[in-house]
């Protein structure tokens, strides 16, 4: 038996670390991932005032913070059973698909797209997202890092801040939107809606024109088959901020579709010993270990999956663009998970056309932007599609409006079983007796995380897309008999 | 010649890497001038290529997010001894930032709540993640999680403090341009953020006004044009360093404390109280209690992101 660690990979805070265990004759015997982090959010809290709550989640994730701004928000609305004015609903969710655009876009542009646009093969010191611009051309790169700028001053725009807003209040948003920063923003989410187009058509060029990509994403080294949750609207189609979950399992059937109060009745968490990070399944079908297919309790939230639960988008172009993607990957529900990375890019689609609604909506100066809550406050949950999947905060207070406990389910949780399993497969299909544990390999193994987004790495948020990468390959008694780096 | 340069991260939540790229269009000049030789969130760099390296090889590392597990630390250790100028950068780097209210918690408390309690949970065989663990008789291991969360001059010896959650991301850059223009200031200096107290650069109108109510920021909509703290709303301007642009109060929400205290001010939050007894209009005791009385969690508004450099530092357990 021999033992090859993965060691540091890329991580919400610190590190991931990925065991791959190898039988004498050389097939897997198994793989963990581990996350070695907690910050005990959900401790921390009780005793603070409940209007500070939407100010403080965000520092869950500076990468995902408009995420946990909304689902606090929304939590603490309906902590005070507080229904907000329609103008605050409509700037929360302008404020999201603006946060939408920059997470989307920074994921593909400098964690995936180095990949694809430099090839897997490509030397280590230019896969990044520096060595992506030089290849691209200034004129290409320029035009991402603006787009992405922009993305975040409208942010600051309608909100205040990008990372780490504090405009979410019991009631409503702290701050009405100005017509002048309005027709700004006018201008600008035109811009955004181009920048979409233009990452979709990039998309096609680059990854769907060439055969080699093309059948690492229809083929089944990248494939699970799990059930899957995202929020949808009354009609089913696709939302970020409100809606209910819906669940449909690998055929693509319904399995339940519960409102915002009710997660506690279908969704539960498994605790692991070798990692600080839960595992979310659903709840009526008790934990049954790592296992895909039809009746798995597990389930994934992403991009993926959200058009997977759904039937469409509300906006015209990302409909056109979810029809085409259904079509080419061979029907719906998709469980190749490399087309992750598509459906990212429809998503931001989808975030601008849905920016140019909110921003031309007559109501969105309106300057009543908040309610007083009158009522005593409770308990109540905010759910909504962070970047990474479903996020869920619930809170309870006592009648003062003090936190007396808080319980969170994280977007990227929920996928923390799928993606051990998927690390998991990759390395039992790549791994072979007699192989070599090659280059080729970490940086396969490395795309399998990377299509996650992982919300435990803000590695999606940076620089280059590589994770340093080292693979020792020991004995049990931790003797090293080979390391192999990139 | 170029500049070799790290960035790191312990126990924080990626904002500050955020706000890294959030120079945007910056980062192509930055790149001209620095080669980045170690940042695991993108970088192909391992902690054995910085072992390899030469003490002292890095001409500047940064250092993000608190110290609260042992690979935090170790790798703290590490860049300190690689690195000719170690920067905390971040609310969490430099004061332990807003996971250093776990410090209000015992460690025990903490995993409890998370993985026992925690009304999503089902886990009847209460485990709790280990540090050395054997999954099938295969040996697995976890970094040991701290019961304290401590800032990053508590474990290494750091040069220079970035302050704020996020740091101004112009702020970075300006701490950048000051290494490729050996342009540093004395060792222990905060650089980027201004040396007045966020009420100097706060455009609101005030009128010297003694308080005589606190309210919550969800009980009271606040005139636009006026100081928060004069509008009843507790608001840490008074104690807090310039410099992040008054982005919250310019929101409508009062300062919490981000950027620190003031140079030589030992503890942000008992500044804070120094500071109010100044401003309230009761004088007698029982009538001052009653108006301190008003604002809920004092203790952790006063401190929110500095318990951990605070002399409280953490609850006795």
């Amino acid at each position: 038996m021999k033992r090859v660690e993965i060691d540091p990979i890329t991580r919400l805070e610190g590190h991931g670390k990925i065991s791959i265990f190898i039988d004498d004759d050389g097939s897997v015997t198994n793989a963990f991932l581990q996350i070695p982090e907690l910050r005990g959010f959900e401790k921390f809290v009780e005793g603070l005032p409940i209007e500070e709550i939407p100010r403080i989640m965000p520092r869950i994730c500076g990468v995902c913070p408009a995420a946990h701004h909304m689902a606090a928000g929304k939590a603490v609305d309906a902590v005070y059973g507080a229904d907000i004015p329609s103008v605050a609903k409509k700037l929360r969710e302008l404020y999201y698909m603006a946060h939408y655009v920059h997470s989307h876009a920074a994921h593909f542009y400098a964690l995936a797209a180095p990949d694809f646009v430099l090839g897997p093969d490509a030397p280590k010191a230019s896969r990044n997202v520096l060595g992506l611009i030089e290849k691209v051309g200034l004129e290409i790169g320029g035009e991402v890092l603006k787009q992405r700028r922009i993305s975040q001053e409208i942010q600051i725009m309608v909100g205040g801040r990008a990372t780490h807003p504090v405009w979410n209040i019991p009631g409503g948003v702290t701050k009405a939107l100005s017509e002048e920063d309005r027709d700004k923003i006018k201008e600008l989410a035109i811009g955004q809606l181009e920048f979409a187009e233009f990452s979709i058509k990039l998309f096609a060029d680059i990854v769907l024109a060439n055969q080699g990509y093309l059948d690492l994403i229809v083929g089944d080294v990248f494939e699970q088959v799990t059930n899957y949750m995202g929020l949808v609207d009354e009609n089913n189609k696709v939302n970020f901020y409100h809606g209910k979950v819906r669940v449909v399992d690998p055929e693509g059937n319904e399995v339940v579709k519960y409102d915002e109060s009710e997660y506690l009745q279908h969704v539960a968490e498994h605790v692991e010993p070798y990692s600080y990070l839960k595992y979310p399944y659903l709840k009526d079908r008790g934990w049954q270990g790592f296992k895909e297919g039809m009746g798995t309790p597990l389930f994934q939230a992403n991009p993926l999956p959200r058009l997977n639960v759904s039937d469409g988008f509300a906006t015209p172009k990302a409909q056109e663009h979810y029809e085409k993607m259904f079509e080419t990957v061979g029907g719906k529900p998709c469980h190749k998970l490399l087309v992750n990375h598509w459906a990212r890019l429809i998503e931001i689609l989808y975030a601008a056309e849905r920016m140019v609604e909110l921003i031309n909506d007559g109501e969105i100066t309106d300057p009543n932007v908040r309610i007083i809550p009158s009522t005593t406050p409770t308990e109540g949950v905010g759910i909504v599609e962070a970047p990474r999947g479903t996020l869920t905060h619930h809170y309870w207070t006592d009648e003062n409006g003090i936190v007396t406990k808080a319980n969170l389910i994280v977007g990227t949780t929920n996928n923390h079983a799928s993606i051990s399993m998927a690390i998991k497969k990759v390395a039992q299909k790549l791994i072979k007796p007699g192989g070599e544990v090659s280059d080729g390999l970490l940086n396969t193994v490395e795309m399998a995380f990377r299509l996650y987004d992982p919300c435990f790495s803000c590695a999606t948020h940076s620089l280059p897309g590589q994770m340093p990468l080292v693979v020792e390959i020991m004995d049990l008694d931790g003797e090293i008999l080979n390391t192999v780096s990139r | 010649m170029k500049l070799k340069a790290g960035i790191y991260w312990g126990a924080g939540c990626g904002g500050c890497d955020v706000a890294v790229l959030d120079v945007h269009e910056l980062i192509l000049t930055v790149a001209e001038k620095m080669d980045l030789l170690f940042w695991p969130i993108a970088l192909d760099f391992k902690y054995d290529d910085v072992r390899g390296m030469d003490d002292g090889e890095f001409d500047i590392v940064l250092y993000n997010g608190a110290v609260r597990n042992s690979e935090n630390e170790e790798i703290a250790r590490l860049l300190r001894k690689k690195s000719k100028v170690m920067v905390a950068l971040g609310a969490c780097a430099h004061l332990g930032g807003l996971p250093g209210l776990a410090n209000f918690h015992s460690k025990d408390d903490l995993l409890k709540r998370v993985y026992i309690e925690s009304e999503s949970t089902i886990n009847e065989e209460g485990t709790i993640p280990q540090e050395y663990w054997k999954e099938a008789g295969l040996p697995l291991e976890l970094p040991r999680f701290y019961g304290t969360v401590k800032t990053l001059d508590q474990v290494v010896d750091v040069d220079y403090y970035i302050p704020g959650c996020p740091p101004v991301p112009q702020q970075i850059v300006n701490a950048l341009v000051a290494v490729w223009e050996g342009n540093l200031p004395p060792k222990g200096s905060v650089i980027g953020a201004g040396s007045r107290t966020l009420c100097d650069e706060c455009s609101r109108v005030k009128e010297e006004k003694e308080i005589t109510e606190f309210k919550r920021t969800s009980e009271v909509i606040t005139d636009p044009e006026k100081c928060l703290l004069e509008q009843g709303l507790l608001c840490l301007g008074p104690v807090t360093r310039e410099g992040c642009g008054s982005r919250c109060i310019n929101t409508n929400v009062p300062c919490r404390g981000c950027y620190g205290p003031l140079e030589g001010v030992p503890d942000q939050g008992i500044r804070m109280l120094s500071a109010l007894a100044s401003v309230l209009e009761p004088k007698e005791e029982e009538a001052i209690d009653e108006l301190i009385n008003q604002i809920p969690d004092p203790l952790r508004t006063f401190h929110r992101f500095s318990v951990a450099a605070s002399i409280l530092r953490r609850k006795k357990i």
